[in-house]
């Protein structure tokens, strides 16, 4: 671990991996080494659920550039959801 | 490695459970060269992406130079499935405990110097978290000929860096290193930085210590690794004949 900025969030949904969906519980936000993605580090998220086992796991690994666009992505888009009175809290 | 192509050679390499911190067992892979030995020997720490196929690669790689090579699976805790997925695991609880790490390398030292085919001489080599792992072991673990930091990062730390698992820089450890320091590292790393190593060799200076330190240009963090696109050959290369020259120095003879 070698920057060690890692931060867990409790989440409730699906994700969908090899054996198909099954139901979050948890998402790891890091920026840290990627397994697979190019790059010295990357902003990795792990949505997981921790109590079906480390294969319960959907990961993503985005560049600096990415991740922040998804973040504006994400706050736009429930914007848009609010504005039109179709937000479910 | 000189060896000639009518000469006889084997190798053992297996998974096993061996006992690690308190005495729990733990997933080790060990490779050794056939016959009675006796064999100097060293323990193969994983870097932060797991227990992977790259550490069986360079498990088996120091036993076709004449060593015992055990790897302890650091992770062994967090449970079981494929390397990263358990890697990931490890990840988001913020690593393993140093205090566990210690440990676990300790048992492994314990292991392999009670075999009757080692001749007790035991070197620990680590990459990236695993050097750091590595250079943490070695300075509280009296018993050690040898450390090999591979750019281990997080060996100096800041005090915010501080963490319930990591308390302590391990550099603040270094009067307790009872054995020489193989440092080799990327000019172009950000963790460790240039600056981080020399902060390092000053206290292995300050110290004391012995220690042989290579600076790589042209090369960033886990220039070794040929399946990540910083891999760096001519680099590369180098640093593992500085390993073997090391070794046969201090845990050779």
């Amino acid at each position: 671990m070698c920057t060690m900025i890692a931060t867990q969030i409790t989440i409730a949904g699906t994700g969908k991996a090899g054996n198909g969906w099954f139901v979050l519980r948890e998402a790891n936000v890091s920026y840290d080494h990627p397994f697979e993605a190019p790059y010295d580090h990357a902003l990795n998220i792990d949505f997981v659920n921790e109590s079906l086992g480390p294969g319960a796991r959907v990961a993503v690994e985005l560049d600096v550039a990415s991740a922040r666009k998804l973040v504006e992505t994400i706050t736009a888009v429930l914007a848009k959801a609010d504005q039109a009175g179709v937000l479910g809290e | 490695m000189h060896y000639a192509t009518n000469q006889y050679e084997g190798m053992i390499a297996e998974t096993t459970l061996v006992p690690g911190h308190n005495g729990e067992l733990i997933g080790a892979y060990v490779a050794r060269p056939m016959g009675p030995g006796p064999f100097p020997a060293i323990i193969v720490i994983h870097h932060m992406p797991g227990w992977d196929e790259w550490y069986r690669e360079v498990t088996r790689k120091f036993a076709h130079h004449g060593y015992i090579a055990v790897s302890p699976n650091l992770y062994h805790r967090a449970g079981h499935g494929i390397p990263e997925d358990v890697a990931a695991m490890v990840r988001a609880a913020g690593g393993v405990p140093d205090d566990q790490v210690v440990g676990d390398v300790a048992g492994m030292l314990a292991f392999v110097q009670a075999l009757p085919h080692c001749t007790g001489k035991v070197a620990v080599f680590g990459t990236c978290s695993g050097a750091r792992h590595a250079f943490l072991a070695a300075a509280q673990t009296p018993g050690f000929a040898a450390v090999i930091d591979c750019w281990g990062g997080r060996v100096t730390m800041e005090p915010h860096e501080l963490t319930v698992n990591q308390p302590v820089a391990p550099v603040d450890y270094t009067a307790g290193l009872e054995c020489p320091v193989l440092g080799i590292f990327g000019a172009e790393d950000s963790s460790p930085t240039p600056a981080q190593v020399a902060v390092l060799e000053q206290a292995l200076k300050q110290h004391g210590k012995t220690y042989d330190f290579h600076m790589y240009a042209e090369a960033g963090h886990g220039f070794f690794y040929y399946d990540r696109p910083a891999y760096r050959q001519t680099q590369t290369m180098d640093g593992w004949k500085k390993i073997w020259a090391f070794l046969d120095q201090y845990v050779r003879v």
